[in-house]
């Protein structure tokens, strides 16, 4: 246990309804790069956030080489050499890289000579950055490398990454992997905190699997299969879809050259929205954050008008139609944030079933609610969707993320649509609620409907998907058949690595030729 | 050591119904140290506010009466609040669609003078209802057609209600036979087809009191079975689902702008014909106003506002019979009802907080 760089001796932080970590112990090596996996919730977050000084537990201790470490604050940490990179950056817009790196450091050396070292570094690292460029004008990925290099420059001793790769492509993906291996064979530590598998057995020498708040695995994931890693998340064994080709018909929803402006001045525009969805015919539409997937779902739902003409339900111009007119002809929508948007987290689920349900569903009449109809309604989805909740009654904000994404998309299926679409159906979701749900979109597109899935869960749309397609800022890749695409074929259809901008183009074309 | 507030996990069910009872036992203490410092007795005080209006032996005959007639305007326009408040969009003129509604009936009701026909009263109710309608309508259609703010444009445009109110008082609605004073013909007194008298003598009961209860019954009703009702629950506490949902913000806003305008405007209505009388420049009296706090006081339920509205009404009496009795000012009495608002906002922290004992941590 000496010669560890981190240990962590039963680490307890209780919240008000939750024990988010219950006696967390393990260590982490000199050189080593340690996955911490768990679902959401398992309480990654917090440990993280206790070695970084930001949380206190309640019982436990660390220790950093040997010796008691408990820092009061993140810059405590930072002196003992512990850096984190976060999920959500701290960046601002519109300063220079080089002025965001000095405003996260504590002592920051002058511009020039902090250029010069920005320039040095990432370079050395394989993370191209120009200091002076303004950071409103990076991508996801360049962001990051400004945090990652923020973090670098002081010299850490241990490196935390909280889900790094949710706003990358693979190729950049790739880019950083390659980083982080460098700096482990020069004797940094990396905490590396993500539920996808897959990276984890790639990257990382050692796992440790918390639920629930504790310790129920550490392993190494290069022999395990990410089937094992999953079951030891869920702690029950996985299902995993089934595919049977499924037979396409009719043509069901077309979107025809669709433009959208940016909703309020944040967020992205539509640009030239093309597609097309067959009866029985799964469409997944990959893309990193951020790239349109949230504007894509308002324009088919019906929350935000499109121009007339470009949205189409069986020849129909649906363009204009509010979301329960076109409920009411069979599109049906299910968007990704769940606690707000697709459902009203104080009200009980059967005030949610009726929030999407009324047209379809009849439950009023004469603009009266038959609460009862809505209550039965409720009652079926949760009965055929295996929703785990006391009841009906029950708000919704007091199921378990994959409990609520199974009611709202099991709400939205058994109003039988025609066609589906749906934004990250199993973001954030225990494994084996995201395999229950897969399996029901495949089971609604065997049944005759056009299906239409974004995911940033690239692994979920080839699983699942019949035809392929990605949102690169608000522009869809012409849609090509799922089997037989490569990973690079993906990667540089949502957009490749923005380090490579101009031979970007030029690789497409040849890819898609 | 030191005291914390610690976030509970849901908003506490028994906090929400215990704070609005919380909220009046602290108005009476504070209440009472206020009084005390203006140098009366705070017990007596607030005897002569809570008590003595419904009990007292020599005033009871005529104060109970008074509870339903000044309940009744605050019950109505709360009401009609209270499903605005419920989906965000803050009403703040009341007090102006209150008198336009006044002014309008008024005007109906003094056209027809003095045609002796059933028709005039219920005319001037419609009527009534309308004048608080359009003047709801300038901010709705304002906010919906150009995003303005509905609380600066509803509440600027209150001082306009009150300067044509002040207009009409001494021009066009003035009593013919007045000799010159400003006002309009008292309807109670001149033109009883046209008024709106008690019901039952000695009880307050005026058609104003009948509508109130309608309206909370019809505002229960809405709330709990009507998709309306849902929608604005809905846009209240999530307004993404709502938009998701359907539900159209532009009808939203209409709706519950229009509902309180014409709610006020029968309010005023009612006073005009019945307890105030006639038209005069004083006749707007704060009902507006009060009936936030009473919407409020009342949870935005319907229920909760109808005894919310009694409750004020009792410190409106009260409060004047603390003035005649123990010559209180009138700003000390405003500043009663202030405090009652004060303290059930400050009260609905421990609905989403507790409160815990914390000991310093060692470092």
């Amino acid at each position: 246990m000496t010669d560890a760089l981190l240990t962590l001796d039963g680490l307890t932080k209780a919240y008000p309804g939750v024990v988010a970590n219950d006696a967390v112990s393990f260590a982490i090596q000199p050189g080593e790069v340690h996955a911490l996996l768990g679902e959401n919730g398992a309480g990654k977050s917090t440990l993280v956030k206790t070695i970084y000084g930001l949380v206190k537990p309640d019982a436990g201790k660390m220790f950093l080489h040997g010796a008691p470490f408990m820092p009061a604050n993140p810059r405590a940490a930072r002196a003992a050499g512990v850096a984190m990179v976060f999920q959500h950056f701290s960046l601002f817009d519109a300063l220079t890289v080089a002025e965001n790196v000095a405003l996260g450091m504590d002592d920051p050396p002058g511009q020039g000579q902090l250029g010069a070292r920005i320039r040095e570094v990432s370079e050395a690292y394989g993370l191209p950055l120009d200091p002076d460029r303004i950071v409103g004008e990076l991508s996801a990925g360049e962001r990051q490398r400004v945090e990652i290099v923020r973090c670098l420059l002081q010299n850490p001793r241990l490196l935390i990454m909280d889900e790094p790769t949710s706003v990358l492509t693979p190729q950049e993906v790739d880019i950083l992997f390659k980083t982080l291996r460098k700096l482990a064979a020069e004797g940094t530590s990396i905490l590396y905190i993500s539920h996808k598998l897959e990276e984890i057995r790639s990257l990382c020498e050692h796992a440790t699997v918390l639920r629930l708040g504790q310790v129920v695995a550490t392993c190494d994931p290069r022999e395990k299969t990410a089937r094992d890693l999953a079951e030891m998340m869920v702690g029950s064994a996985l299902h995993v879809p089934e595919r049977e080709g499924g037979e396409t018909g009719d043509m069901l929803l077309e979107v025809k050259r669709l433009s959208l402006p940016a909703p309020g001045g944040f967020g992205t525009p539509l640009r030239d929205v093309s597609l097309s969805v067959l009866s029985g015919e799964i469409l997944g539409i990959g893309g990193v954050a951020g790239n349109g997937q949230d504007e894509l779902l308002a324009a088919l739902s019906g929350e935000r008008p499109a121009p007339s003409g470009s949205i189409l339900l069986r020849q129909r111009d649906i363009s204009r139609l509010r979301p329960n007119a076109r409920r009411a002809l069979g599109l049906l929508a299910a968007p990704e944030e769940r606690l707000g948007h697709a459902a009203a987290p104080e009200m009980s689920l059967t005030e949610n079933a009726l929030l999407t349900g009324d047209v379809r569903e009849r439950l009023s009449s004469r603009g009266f609610i038959r609460w009862g109809k809505a209550r039965e309604f409720a009652a079926r989805v949760i009965e055929a969707f295996d929703v785990r909740t006391p009841g009906p009654d029950t708000a919704a904000g007091a199921l378990s993320g994959g409990n609520l994404q199974k009611f709202v998309i099991g709400r939205e299926i058994l109003q039988k649509p025609d066609v589906f679409v749906v934004n990250q159906p199993t973001w954030g979701v225990d494994a084996s609620a995201a395999a229950a749900i897969r399996q029901a979109l495949l089971d609604l597109a065997q049944t005759g409907a056009g299906v239409v899935v974004i995911s940033q869960d690239l692994d979920e749309l080839m699983e699942i998907a019949d035809h392929f397609t990605a949102l690169n800022e608000g522009r869809l890749a012409p849609i090509r058949p799922a089997r037989g695409l490569t990973i690079e074929e993906i990667g540089l259809m949502m957009g490749g690595a923005h380090d490579m901008d101009v031979a970007d183009e030029a690789a497409i074309a040849e890819v898609l030729a | 050591m030191r005291f914390v507030l610690e976030k509970r996990p849901a908003p506490s069910r028994l906090m929400l119904g215990l704070t609005p009872i919380l909220a009046v036992i602290a108005t009476m203490l504070a209440g009472g140290v206020m009084f005390w410092a203006l140098g009366a007795n705070p017990v007596e005080a607030i005897r002569t506010i809570f008590v003595d209006p419904l009990f007292d032996p020599t005033f009871a005959s005529y104060s109970r009466p008074q509870l339903l007639v000044k309940a009744a305007p605050l019950i109505l326009i709360a009401i009609g609040l209270s499903l605005g408040f419920r989906a965000g969009i803050w009403n703040i003129g009341a007090e102006g669609q209150y008198i336009i509604g006044a002014v309008v009936g008024a005007g109906v009701g003094l056209a027809f003078y003095p045609t002796e026909s059933r028709l005039v009263f219920p005319a001037m109710v419609l009527a009534g209802a309308f004048g608080g309608w359009v003047w709801a309508m300038i901010p709705a259609l304002l906010k919906t057609r150009l995003g303005t703010n509905e609380i600066l444009v509803s509440l600027m445009l209150v001082y306009v209600a009150e300067n044509i109110l002040a207009s009409v008082a001494s021009g066009l609605l003035k009593n013919p036979e007045g000799r010159g004073f400003p006002g309009s013909r008292n309807f109670a007194r001149d033109y009883p087809a046209a008024s709106n008298l008690e019901l039952l003598p000695g009880t307050g009961m005026h058609w104003g009191v009948i509508a109130a209860f309608i309206a909370v019954i019809a505002a229960y009703v809405l709330m709990t079975r009507h998709k309306m009702g849902f929608a604005i629950r809905l846009t209240g506490e999530a307004p993404r689902a709502a938009r998701f949902a359907g539900v159209n913000p532009t009808r939203l806003v209409v709706f519950s702008l229009g509902m309180a305008g014409a709610l006020a405007g029968m309010a005023g209505l009612f006073e005009v014909s019945g307890p105030a009388g006639q038209i005069s420049i004083d006749f707007g009296s704060g009902y507006g106003f009060t009936a936030i706090i009473v919407a409020f006081l009342g949870r935005l339920h319907p229920i909760g506002i109808l005894l919310a509205g009694l409750l004020m009404a009792l410190t409106y009496i009260g409060g004047e019979l603390a003035q005649l009795m123990l010559g209180m000012p009138a700003a000390a009495i405003q500043l009663f009802q202030g405090m009652l608002l004060f303290f059930l906002l400050a009260m609905d922290v421990f609905a989403n907080y507790r409160i815990r004992l914390k000991t310093r941590e060692a470092a």
